[in-house]
């Protein structure tokens, strides 16, 4: 088969054609993949709002509603079980990790107890840093129950009650300091309710 | 004969990691664990499967100037592709390998068999060029990821290989894993053992 010759005209019809292919190709993938995109991402932040917090029945996500914090947003997912407020999990961030941005989604009882904690999403150091998360090791279990009103969020360094993972004092203050994050935006909105 | 040899060509004589030397980048940032590394590989498979076709199939139409731009444009759409499937259905692991998905586009083992062998070879041929580049890829991941994750944190796919309890050896050696392989440094001391080891063989 004959090259074809570049001249601009050719030049311009073949660049033409194949990126017309391409981006309808794309658009139809795109079209049949934003269904089940939008569903992973719904599950994702499901089950963390189900890992942190007691037993509802409401759909938290549907009922989300977002506060401005110093330097990001907080999202409030509000639970409920019969009406009956049973806590809120709210979606936290701390920008002073050892690797960057750290999200953790904290569940709160209606009286500010933290129940539990998962982490959303870190870049934090293999092997160090990354025992924030719960599969990694117990650090988050002390966070379990406790009141910040009596339960200082700061690691013990710095005069606070939370026993910071060992080697990995910048990261654990990161956590904490997401976690305060939440607790004060938390606190805030019951005052004001 | 012929097209066997294309297929397994990519996997040893011309393992694109091991001999080639080629995609650097993914290959020491992905592999820090085994199926990290395997889902990059395959994701890498798909990519160059598709684009060696493609490409072996319109390169009689496209003039000599605009080659290399029109071939990113395919390559680049086999990735979106593949970016927007993983995020829909694997979602764990796209949020694991993160912007090394869409970084596929210049993967230079893509482009590379695009303009060495595609552009002047039948489709079915590119194909199995590229399915088997991508083999070899995935095959080299994978085992690099496997090897880290073993002595870095003691699994392999995430099943726990050896005990985390430290007292079943007194051997310090496995005590405690070697984090240094799971980190960046690892990455560059197990491929090159990789590499030495792989070249010794073919050499025999």
């Amino acid at each position: 088969m004959a090259k074809v010759e570049s001249t601009f005209k050719n030049m311009t019809l073949t660049l033409l054609i194949i990126t017309l292919i391409a981006s309808a190709g794309l658009g139809l993938v795109y079209q049949s993949t934003k269904g089940p995109i939008e569903v992973a991402q719904l599950a994702k932040v499901n089950n963390a709002i189900k890992v942190v917090l007691p037993d509802f029945d409401n759909q938290p996500y549907t009922e989300a509603y977002t506060v401005k914090a110093d330097g990001g947003d907080l999202i409030f997912y509000p639970a409920t079980k019969n009406g009956q407020k049973i806590g809120v999990a709210v979606k936290t961030f701390s920008n002073n990790g050892f690797g960057g941005k750290i999200e953790l989604m904290v569940g709160f009882l209606p009286d500010g107890t933290i129940n539990k904690i998962a982490v959303v999403s870190h870049k934090e150091t293999p092997g160090l840093g990354d025992k924030i998360e719960p599969s990694k090791s117990d650090f988050s279990v002390q966070f379990e129950g406790k009141n910040p009103a009596t339960f200082k969020l700061k690691v013990t360094k710095d005069g606070g009650n939370v026993n910071a993972i060992t080697a990995s004092t910048i990261s654990s203050r990161a956590y904490c300091d997401a976690v305060s994050r939440a607790y004060n935006a938390f606190m805030k909105g019951e005052n004001n309710e | 004969m012929n097209r066997i040899a294309n297929l397994t060509r990519g996997i040893f004589r011309e393992n694109p990691t091991f001999v080639l030397v080629l995609g650097m980048c993914p290959t020491l940032a992905t592999t820090s664990s085994a199926i990290n590394g395997m889902g990059m590989g395959l994701a890498t498979m798909f990519v160059l499967l598709c684009s060696n076709a493609v490409i072996s199939l319109i390169a009689g139409f496209i003039p000599d100037k605009v080659r290399i731009p029109s071939y990113i444009v395919v390559i680049a759409t086999f990735v979106t592709i593949v970016d927007l499937l993983m995020q829909a259905y694997t979602q764990s692991l796209y949020e694991k390998l993160g912007i090394f998905i869409p970084l596929i586009v210049v993967n230079c083992i893509v482009l590379g068999r695009a303009e060495a062998f595609a552009n002047k070879n039948g489709v079915l041929d590119s194909a199995l060029d590229g399915l088997g580049m991508g083999i070899g890829f995935t095959l080299a991941l994978t085992i690099l990821g496997s090897i880290r994750e073993l002595l870095g944190n003691f699994t392999i796919f995430g099943l726990r290989v050896l005990p985390k309890d430290p007292s079943w050896s007194r051997a310090a050696f496995f005590h405690e894993p070697m984090l240094v392989f799971v980190l960046a440094p690892g990455a560059f001391i197990v491929l090159a053992y990789l590499i030495a080891i792989f070249n010794k063989i073919r050499k025999q």
